[in-house]
């Protein structure tokens, strides 16, 4: 009866924000970086734009795989507060053993050791709380002490120095204006599409739904959700790597940072903390989100005792606004009804 | 034939789990074990009274972890993945709320522990309004109200605190008030006491395991969710405020990291003393209890003078061992 045309964008919009809970996140992620670019007066110059993908991108990568670990394993219905401290250990691995651009396969079996040793921590994980059924909340938080225990034990002042070659290529190289860290997220993104429209996909999304009906549907509960934490143990490996390529070297409490920072993102992304909703690409966005936050913050000169309080703030919005939106909405349609 | 096959069933569930040990007394019992290994200790207690006093300095930090987990305790019994981590700023800025404004000033102590509590209600009550009326789970709703709180303390302060606590709370909270036990013990005696009494004979506290159990099926037999959900956060918060107020009695001095470490070992407490993280079933005893193990493993590691290292690692593995002994949930097969 309407404009057709309108009815499509409505379908749309319902479409993109039920079926994969990314309206809101991709309208922070306009807003925030429009908001960015603002602050960023010569952002239409030639090289300016693509300058600033390279810098932002290469900064946030190692929290933006973080984050993507965090989501995969929030929706099979876990929690991981450990990945932080899998991702310091990574870092001081590599900052004790990758000193010499010379030894090439020394550093390749280094950099190998570490993805091992993410995916084991996370297999730890893994099995404490989905074959043992211990509370996510606690247990990875007991294992992250030990995780973070390691790394302040191989290396208790921050030090070594990864080769400056190694940094560099990470840092400045770009194929056609788009820098290397913003590809290796599409890569990983491509990935996972592939694997979420799967068997591996659906299973974990029932998995994060309602564990007992996945279960009794005939659905490996307890080895999916050891893989999501498996994953997640990978993806800090991946970013404990490119954190050390980012600042060169090494420092025991690398990852701190990270852990309560991808929670934040990935449920800005629009993942729920009880499983089953949510998206990696809206994670993304989330993990864009936040370092957005704070790209505004430090560009639009605000007092510097403000600044935590600021981007807290702001943060609490952006999480409180898909609710305020459904109070709106309810009111809304309870007044209609009435009439 | 089925009903008594039925019957059975019930029953020997019943007897298996009249020898199981509840987790309170396992916790209380790793407790004892663990404080007597300190006494073989080359540096532990060699005599009845350093034990006894050793014991005493045990009690009294446990005591502050155990009363930052007392709020978190009725969160968490709430369900639904309640959880407040915003309790560890909370307890800071009470803390400095107190050592700024009273001042060294007896007077002082009782309008500025209204307003403490007062701070911390409001920082419960956003908590709850969050969670309840705006869907946002309590992780991150608490974790972000973390960030706010200690941003506004930031800029309050910036960076700059100076005061001094009133000597009544010194003699009562930090000195010993009779045959060498410290006041604080007391304290935690008291609110031990009243939050046992609050769960298991006020109505709020049946209502709070009925939330905690299923809020649907709470809902329908009467039991208004959404007030219980955000009279809890706000007990919660008022709560952690307080134990700021106890703890800067105690360190006779407040910094803007003073709250964070008790943050941690308040969850970890609730969790080792047989409270469900999945909310519907535990008890403050447990908490207590979860409290002095955490304190002790933590004293025995100082006390052995090992690198911060190697205590992180020790304890952490600790902390998994004994959350495998009973910390398992039900498996989906059962």
């Amino acid at each position: 009866m309407s404009n057709p045309k309108k009815l499509n964008i409505g379908a749309w919009w319902k479409k993109l924000n039920v079926k994969y809970s990314l309206g809101l996140p991709l309208v922070l992620l306009i807003v925030t970086t429009l908001l960015s670019f603002l602050f960023q007066p010569n952002i239409f110059r030639p090289n300016v734009l693509s300058r600033l993908l390279t810098s932002n991108f290469r900064t946030w990568l190692p929290v933006l795989l973080v984050t993507i670990g965090q989501a995969i394993v929030l929706i099979g219905g876990g929690l991981d507060l450990s990945n932080g401290s899998i991702a310091s250990v990574g870092n001081v691995i590599l900052a004790l053993t990758v000193v010499s651009a010379d030894e090439t396969g020394k550093n390749v079996v280094m950099v190998l050791a570490v993805i091992v040793f993410g995916i084991l921590a996370g297999f730890i994980n893994g099995v404490l709380t989905a074959y043992l059924g211990l509370q996510p909340v606690i247990v990875t938080f007991a294992t992250s002490y030990i995780y973070s225990g390691l790394a302040l034990l191989m290396l208790p002042t921050p030090g070594g120095a990864i080769p400056r070659v190694y940094t560099d290529v990470y840092r400045n190289t770009s194929l056609l204006g788009i820098p290397i860290s913003l590809i290796i997220i599409g890569i990983i993104v491509l990935i996972w599409s592939i694997f979420r429209n799967r068997k591996y996909g659906r299973f974990l999304y029932a998995v994060g739904g309602d564990a007992n009906a996945a279960y009794t549907t005939g659905v490996p509960v307890t080895w999916m959700k050891v893989s999501t934490y498996v994953i997640s143990g990978l993806l800090a490996a991946f970013a404990a790597i490119f954190y050390s390529l980012l600042t060169g070297s090494g420092f025991s409490d690398s990852g701190g940072d990270m852990t309560l920072s991808s929670v934040t993102g990935a449920v800005l992304g629009g993942v729920a903390m009880r499983g089953g909703i949510g998206s990696v690409i809206g994670a993304v966005f989330g993990g864009i989100v936040l370092g957005n936050i704070r790209n505004i913050i430090s560009s639009a000169r605000i007092n510097s005792w403000a600044r935590t309080l600021v981007n807290a703030l702001i943060i609490l919005i952006a999480l409180a606004g898909p609710g305020l939106l459904n109070l709106f909405r309810r009111k809304k349609f309870n007044e209609r009804n009435k009439s | 034939m089925n009903e008594t096959k039925v019957n059975n069933t019930s029953i020997s569930k019943y007897k298996k789990s009249k020898f199981k040990l509840s987790p309170p007394l396992t916790a209380l019992l790793i407790a004892l074990v663990l404080f007597l290994l300190s006494g073989l200790l080359p540096n532990g207690f060699n005599s009845l009274s350093t034990a006894y006093r050793q014991a005493m300095n045990i009690l009294r930090l446990a005591s502050f972890i155990a009363i930052v987990g007392a709020g978190q305790t009725l969160v968490i019994i709430s369900g639904s993945e309640g959880i407040d981590l915003s309790a560890g700023s909370v307890v800071t800025v009470g803390a400095l709320i107190t050592y700024m404004f009273i001042n060294g000033n007896n007077q002082m102590i009782l309008p500025i522990l209204l307003i403490v509590l007062l701070m911390g209600a409001v920082v419960g009550l956003i908590n709850g309004l969050g969670v309840m009326y705006l869907k946002i789970s309590p992780f991150v709703m608490t974790l972000s109200m973390a960030g706010v709180v200690q941003g506004a303390l930031v800029l309050y302060t910036k960076g700059y605190y100076d005061g001094k606590v009133a000597p009544i709370m010194t003699r009562i909270i930090a000195r010993d008030l009779f045959w060498e036990i410290p006041g604080m013990i007391f304290v935690l005696i008291i609110i031990g006491i009243l939050m046992s009494l609050l769960l298991n004979r006020t109505r709020y506290g049946k209502q709070l395991f009925a939330i905690g159990v299923n809020r649907l099926t709470a809902r329908l037999s009467g039991v208004r969710v959404s007030s219980m959900v955000v009279l809890t956060y706000v007990i919660a918060g008022a709560m952690a405020a307080f134990s700021g107020f106890l703890l800067v009695g105690y360190t006779q001095n407040a910094g803007p990291n003073l709250g964070n470490q008790y943050l941690f070992p308040s969850i970890i407490a609730v969790a080792i003393g047989g409270t469900q993280m999945s909310g519907g079933k535990g008890t403050y005893f447990g908490t207590i209890a979860g409290a002095i193990v955490i304190q002790l493993i933590t004293s025995l590691l100082t006390t052995m003078q090992l690198p911060q290292a190697l205590q992180q690692i020790i304890f952490g593995s600790l902390l998994v061992i004994i959350l495998i002994v009973y910390g398992r949930s039900k498996s989906l097969k059962a």
